[in-house]
């Protein structure tokens, strides 16, 4: 078996750019929680530099495709792009089939592009647990803006909003009369509509439903905020508002020929300039990094409680639970008493 | 073993159409439990290695039935090796002969699967030779 290479090694490496010391630095913050402390605490420095897009929406609507044209769009104003398409793990084999790179061939040779498909192993959301950390490799390894595809969003998956600077939420005519984004909950994380697949019947009715949803929704957003918990979701819609200032577009897109693929990159780099110049940009990376921070206490506390309950116990109060001597709330506190 | 999971490449090299047995083996992987990055056909050896390469895989599995395996196969390997990949398994399946066979194991292939292989054969080759390196 060959040694595996040092973690320093890996960090010199993707720092200067080698882009496999970086694939390898992505396995390692997937595989293993204390390498991806040591990985990024050695790079964080170095990132906070690139612009972070989050691509989502419901199964099929053409988000790898997009993000494919995407990154040529980029590419043809010489930004350099990372990509990180993520699908789902099988919860029966634990296995995964990452197809969303059969859409993003053509980048083949250029340097200034790198993907790389990523299994949601334990991550909630539509998002791997691993997925922030990489995100911060690809921005260390000097990525200048870096494309997230999420799974195909079902239900409240915005996860996205909380790790993105920028989301952008894929709709497809012809997906059902209903537009996918009021049951998925996507309305209120999106930055920027691409209804995609225009070369389509219903585009035109797709861009109209959603527009209006717009003009009722940012009300809504603000009720929802009021009414407090509900944060991350209604957090883009009133940040705006706050700043006066960002009116969500909702263009039209055909991934597949490139049409209308460099209006959805100028309305990124639109989004960005706002973000900047309103302040929203700080207040959004503050909000990111204190949802890193309690994502990471909350995989600690997790970590150590599993570490201190012994089996031994938990066992035994599974079994008084069972015959009735114990309630299931002073089984807790007993384990958080640590007797 | 190199990863907590076991990551595989499917690729289709060439102009080779025949993608039903690339799909059946990276759902059987799938179901084993392995990470399979699918990247469709018409797949140059450039294009290959450098997917190969961003996905930091353990394996690359290589899909051929249209004949073009001897120039194809070598070339893979190759690229893999100048990039610093040397410790990847790759396996060939589709329609070699088996004097083809011979030929490309020296040449740095680890197995061929032919028609008829089962999914478990092929999953107990690779969970064997990834742990073992
Ligand atoms: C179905 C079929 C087609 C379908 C393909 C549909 C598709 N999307 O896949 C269609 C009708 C489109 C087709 C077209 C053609 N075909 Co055709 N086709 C076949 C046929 C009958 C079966 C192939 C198949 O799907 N088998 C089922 C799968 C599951 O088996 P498999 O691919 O072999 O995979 C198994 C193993 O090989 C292995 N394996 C395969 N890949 C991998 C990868 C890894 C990593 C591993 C570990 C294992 C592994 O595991 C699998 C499970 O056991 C074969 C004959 C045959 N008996 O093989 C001819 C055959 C492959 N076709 C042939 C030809 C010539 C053609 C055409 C050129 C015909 C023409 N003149 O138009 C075209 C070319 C199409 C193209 N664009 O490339 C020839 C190839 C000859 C050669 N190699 O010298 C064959 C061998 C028929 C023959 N005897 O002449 N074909
Ligand atoms: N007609 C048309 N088809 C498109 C367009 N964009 C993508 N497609 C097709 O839509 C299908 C799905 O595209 P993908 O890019 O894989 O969609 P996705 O949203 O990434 O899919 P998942 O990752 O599975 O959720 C493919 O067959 C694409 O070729 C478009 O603009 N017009
Ligand atoms: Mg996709």
């Amino acid at each position: 078996m060959p040694k595996p290479v040092p973690t320093q090694k890996l960090i010199d490496g993707l720092l200067k750019g080698d882009r496999l010391a970086l694939a390898r630095a992505i396995s390692r913050v997937e595989d293993d929680a204390e390498e991806a402390a040591r990985l990024v605490q050695a790079v964080f420095a170095h990132t906070g530099k690139a612009h972070l897009i989050g691509i989502t929406g419901a199964p099929g609507t053409g988000k790898s495709t997009l993000v494919s044209a995407l990154v040529e769009s980029f590419r043809a104003r010489g930004l350099s792009v990372g990509v990180l398409a993520v699908d789902p793990t099988s919860p029966f084999s634990g296995g995964a089939l990452l197809g969303d790179r059969v859409r993003m061939t053509g980048h083949s040779g250029d340097a200034g592009v790198f993907i790389r498909s990523m299994a949601t192993r334990s991550g909630a959301g539509g998002l791997a647990r691993a997925s922030a950390d990489a995100m911060l490799l690809l921005d260390a390894a000097g990525f200048e803006r870096i494309l997230v595809e999420t799974v195909g969003a079902g239900q409240a998956e915005v996860e996205i909003a909380s790790v993105a600077d920028t989301v952008v939420v894929v709709e497809a005519p012809g997906l059902g009369d209903e537009v996918q984004a009021i049951k998925a909950g996507l309305l209120e994380i999106a930055d920027i509509f691409a209804v995609n697949k225009a070369d389509r019947k219903g585009a035109a009715r797709t861009v109209a439903a959603l527009e209006m949803m717009l003009e009722t929704g940012s009300a809504a957003a603000q009720t929802i905020l009021h009414h407090g918990q509900q944060m991350e979701a209604g957090a883009a819609a009133s940040e705006a508002e706050a700043a006066g200032g960002w009116a969500v577009p909702v263009l039209q897109t055909v991934a597949v020929s490139g049409g209308g693929v460099g209006e959805l990159r100028d309305a990124l780099e639109g989004h960005r300039a706002w973000l900047g110049g309103s302040g929203a940009l700080a207040a959004r990376e503050k909000k990111r990094l204190d949802h890193m921070l309690q994502t990471l206490v909350q995989a600690e506390l997790l970590a150590r409680m599993e570490r201190a309950l012994s089996p031994d116990l938990r066992r035994d109060l599974v079994e008084r639970m069972q015959r009735r001597e114990i309630d299931p709330y002073s089984a807790v506190s007993r384990i958080m008493e640590g007797n | 073993m190199k990863h907590s999971q076991i990551r595989v490449l499917i690729a289709k090299p060439g102009l080779d159409g025949h993608d039903r047995g690339a799909k059946v083996i990276a759902r059987a992987l799938r179901d084993a439990g392995f990470e399979v990055i699918y990247t469709g056909i018409r797949q140059t050896p450039q294009m290959i290695a450098e997917a190969a390469l961003q996905e930091d895989v353990d394996v690359v599995g290589l899909s051929i039935l249209s004949g073009a395996h001897m120039t194809l196969c070598p070339k893979v390997v190759e690229l893999l090796h100048t990039q610093g990949q040397e410790d990847v398994l790759v396996l060939l399946g589709g329609i070699i002969p088996d004097d083809d066979a011979a030929e490309l194991r020296a040449a740095g292939v680890h197995a061929v699967f032919g028609p008829g292989t089962s999914s478990a054969e092929i999953i107990a080759f690779i969970q064997t030779a990834v742990a073992s390196g």
